[in-house]
């Protein structure tokens, strides 16, 4: 799950280098915008004593956690703290893996909202495949730093929904940093931000007249893009079996022209980038489904999914999960059918995949909060869901829509040392995290919070200094 | 009118005001409980509440229930008076996105105070029936505002009055404030700049103590309606709530308040905490959403979770309100109030921001905020702690009935649990 640029598309820029394929595309980095991030050395860590909740549908009781080099290198009851480790009393409090949200505008949409910083969503075409979310993000967004202290440690940022199809998006590990390349997730693949419904029909059609004005319009624009992104692939087949047949007719063969849109369409086709799918209703969601079946596309996600549990056992079958709001609900006609069960009767279908997500920059500080409601709803509907179980909702599902399961979102040997330990059950409202770890690193402390703020916008403010007499 | 006739509209008239509860009020016996007074008396452990006739008959331990009541044994669980759903548009818009469903912004371009946004509350609207079924009893039903778009006239900066809603179908309360903008939503409904609010503002209250005053011709900002409206805020003192974030925004509405004689009430206040001695000064009571933590707005660039537990530590009157006023986020409201208490307020100002402060601030004249005998029963049987978001509502009462707890959302989970429990969820 390494690629983030679709493989025949790196074969490409070598050809039009000019130079011998084989060689320069072995030279060319697969991401021409590539992670920067490396997370600072920190000392060995031995967190002793948590309730754990492991991500894995497990909860540990009286349990030690131990990291080392940014991993986790062991789990269970009475861990020897290597020479020089951190070691955390953390007896009555509760250790869990980090928060990841599957659907944040952090960075595109920051802090303040005014118009020199609103990049989350390119209005100017319904259709902007070419677009990456990563290239809007402002690592200055004092929302990250709020994120951080309500336990998220990564996230993935999206355009907007205003297009049929937003663009890339991108996975970022909650950390400061001047450039966003220093926040990029190592080998976490990019997803294609698609929208449903009422958003890029009203935005166009309604906006604008022009299509899409209607859902019809909506599928139709979808399917004329996956149309083109066929014939794309056809046309690089072609120009690469006659590279192959050598001779003269490798000599003249022609690649097709680079084509952004056409390059993020092909490698959603081929498997690299998963779909991220805004969608409300129900219905629209069966015709995405079907759709990913006519051009043969994986949908990681639906996303804000307000009616997913009236198909829940659809999108089990399908192995497709719903990132989901806890109450948020009848703002607009496709999200009045919100119920506070929504999260947990996805959950409850054999093989369910729920998530709960923000897109919010004040959701997003809560999600602990957001899923301890759904698990509360759930368990009134006659659902049994134990903390063990609603973590999973925070950590490995979206990990698991994200494709880096095998990094993070679990308490568990080998995995990255993404953790927030909280101050009691996460569960409350009155629970808080206390510390929250990226690879091993101690990122928020909330006994020793940083003496300026780390968001150079908020930096020597006055508005923030204190009382005024 | 026939005799027959006139007795049928007498029968539709108890219909109407028995909220669809068809019978009268029963006699009920909440045994065993803890109840959250919001008065003096503090919570009482152990206690139980009478209900009589739609009233509270009695509130305290050893009381003993009348023949024929039904007695509830609420085995230690909580009872608060029924909650505050926040200034929000309850009643008056059903589907944001829906311009069709919506009736709570004036938009005529002019300065038009009597505007009475409570006339258009819809009992039968769909966040008013959850919102009551999560315990909500009341909320502060006032005007939205909004800049003009596309030569479309604006709001003003004057947004109209504000009535105190009540969830249980009855009409609203009379008017009890009027909603002003002073910070950054002023500017575009001002000429764009704020400071005109002021001199707007200035010159609109001099209209209405001296209406004589103007030359033939002159311009008037006020209808005599209006001139009425605005003169009985001075002379009565009811609440002008001044919407305004930043700190010099607050300070300068308050002491604009106190020059013109007017009662002020912030609303917004992100930056409320930075002149708390002067709101507390001024008596001044702060609407403020607890969660506001981010500089959304350069006007909030002082945001922080603190906010309610400074303002309240420096004796300030808080009362709680999401800053959407978003009628469907009306019952997230005592969540607000929960992370309030995780950021060092005392839970009891918590409960009161969103129970007893809002209806003494707001003028219910004694019917929502407390449990005290002689008051009409509102109230709240809780599953646990109501600040707490695994809490649910056991059962309520307003105005003496007790409440369905069903709601079309609930119809709707019942349809697709069922699907969902048969594997047909698809």
């Amino acid at each position: 799950m390494r690629i983030r640029h679709p493989r025949a598309a790196a074969r490409l820029v070598a050809f039009i280098a000019g130079a011998g394929a084989a060689t320069l595309a072995a030279a060319l980095p697969a991401d021409p915008y590539p992670s920067t991030y490396v997370a600072a050395a920190a000392p060995p860590l031995l967190i002793r004593g948590a309730t754990v909740l492991t991500g894995t549908g497990t909860r540990l009781e009286d349990t030690d956690v131990l990291v080392a080099d940014g991993h986790i290198v062991g789990v269970g009851p009475h861990l020897d703290a290597p020479a020089g480790a951190r070691v955390v009393d953390a007896h009555g409090r509760w250790l869990t893996p980090g928060i990841i949200d599957v659907h944040s505008h952090l960075g595109v949409y920051p802090s303040p909202a005014v118009s020199g910083n609103s990049d989350g969503n390119e209005m100017t075409s319904p259709v902007t495949a070419n677009v990456w979310a990563e290239h809007s993000v402002w690592p200055v967004d004092p929302g990250f730093d709020t994120a951080l202290a309500g336990g998220v440690t990564t996230l993935e940022i999206l355009p907007g929904s205003a297009n049929l199809i937003g663009g890339r998006s991108a996975v970022l590990k909650n950390v400061a940093a001047v450039t966003y390349q220093a926040m990029k997730f190592p080998g976490a693949p990019q997803g294609l931000k698609m929208a449903c419904g009422e958003n890029p029909k009203r935005v166009y059609g309604a906006g604008r007249n022009q299509a899409p004005g209607t859902r019809m319009g909506n599928v139709a624009g979808y399917r004329a893009q996956w149309i083109e992104a066929q014939e794309y692939l056809r046309e690089l087949a072609g120009y690469e079996a006659k590279l192959k047949a050598g001779g003269k007719a490798a000599e003249e063969a022609k690649p097709p022209k680079r084509d952004l849109r056409l390059e993020t369409l092909a490698g959603v086709l081929q498997g690299d980038i998963a779909v991220q799918m805004h969608c409300y209703r129900a219905d629209e969601m069966a015709i995405m489904l079907d759709m990913s079946r006519e051009f043969g596309f994986r949908i990681a996600a639906f996303h804000h999914a307000v009616e997913a549990y009236k198909i829940a056992n659809l999108l089990a079958e399908r192995g497709v999960c719903a990132a989901m709001w806890a109450d948020w609900w009848g703002f607009k006609m496709e999200a009045n059918d919100g119920i506070q069960e929504n999260i947990a009767l996805v959950d409850a279908a054999p093989q369910g995949c729920a998530i709960v997500h923000s897109d919010s920059e004040d959701g997003i500080q809560r999600l602990n909060q957001e899923a301890a409601k759904a698990m509360a709803r759930g368990r009134a509907a006659g659902l049994p869901i134990p903390p063990e179980r609603a973590i999973e909702w925070l950590t490995r599902n979206p990990a698991r829509a994200l494709g880096i399961e095998r990094q993070t979102g679990t308490v568990e040997t080998g995995k990255m040392a993404d953790l927030v330990l909280w101050n009691r059950d996460p569960f409350s409202v009155y629970a808080l995290a206390d510390e929250v770890y990226i690879d091993g690193v101690l990122q928020f402390d909330r006994a020793h919070p940083p003496a300026v703020p780390r968001s150079d916008f908020m930096l020597g403010q006055p508005a923030a200094a204190g009382v005024v007499p | 009118m026939s005799a027959r006739r006139s007795v049928r509209l007498a029968a539709l008239g108890v219909l109407l005001c028995a909220g669809g509860a068809l019978a009268a009020p029963a006699s009920v016996l909440l045994r065993d409980g803890t109840v959250h007074t919001g008065t003096a008396r503090g919570t009482l452990a152990h206690a139980s509440v009478l209900l009589v006739g739609g009233r509270v008959a009695a509130v305290g331990t050893g009381l003993t229930a009348p023949a024929g009541a039904e007695v509830v044994d609420l085995k230690g669980r909580p009872v608060t008076p029924a909650l505050f759903g926040g200034v929000v548009q309850l009643g008056v818009v059903e589907v944001e996105a829906e311009s069709s469903t919506r009736d709570g912004t004036l938009k005529l371009g002019q300065m038009r105070p009597e505007f009475d946004v409570a006339l258009a509350f819809n009992p039968d609207s769909i966040p008013v029936e959850v919102s009551r079924a999560e315990g909500v009893g009341f909320a502060l039903l006032a005007p939205g505002t909004e800049p003009g778009r596309k030569g479309a006239p604006g709001s003003s900066i004057v947004a109209g009055l504000a009535s105190v809603a009540r969830l249980d179908g009855r009409r609203p309360r009379p008017p009890v404030a009027l909603e002003v903008l002073v910070g950054e939503d002023a500017g575009p409904l001002a000429g764009e700049s704020r400071a005109a609010a002021y001199m707007l503002l200035a010159q609109a209250l001099e209209e209405s103590r001296t209406p004589a005053a103007l030359a033939p011709g002159e311009e008037r900002l006020l209808t005599a309606a209006g001139r009425r409206t605005l003169k009985s805020f001075v002379t009565e003192q009811k609440p002008v709530l001044f919407v305004a974030d930043r700190a010099a925004d607050i300070r300068a509405a308050v002491e604009f308040a106190e020059r013109e004689k007017l009662r002020a009430v912030i609303v917004g206040g992100a930056e409320a905490w930075r002149v708390a001695p002067l709101l507390a000064r001024a008596q001044a009571p702060v609407v403020l959403d607890p969660l506001d933590d981010l500089p959304q707005e350069f006007d909030r660039l002082g945001a922080t979770l603190e906010n309610a537990a400074r303002l309240h530590a420096a004796g300030v009157t808080l009362i709680f309100s999401s800053r959407s006023a978003a009628p469907h986020d009306a019952r997230k409201l005592r969540q607000a109030a929960g992370n309030a208490v995780a950021h060092g307020l005392p839970w009891d100002a918590a409960l009161a921001a969103i129970t007893s402060a809002p209806a003494r601030v707001f003028r219910t004249g004694g019917e929502y905020g407390s449990i005290e005998p002689g008051r009409a029963a509102n109230l709240v049987v809780w599953s646990g702690d109501p600040l707490e978001v695994t809490s649910l509502v056991d059962a309520a009462w307003l105005d003496g009935h007790r409440q369905s707890l069903g709601t079309r959302q609930t119809a709707l989970r019942d349809r697709y649990l069922a699907k969902l429990r048969a594997g047909t969820a698809r």
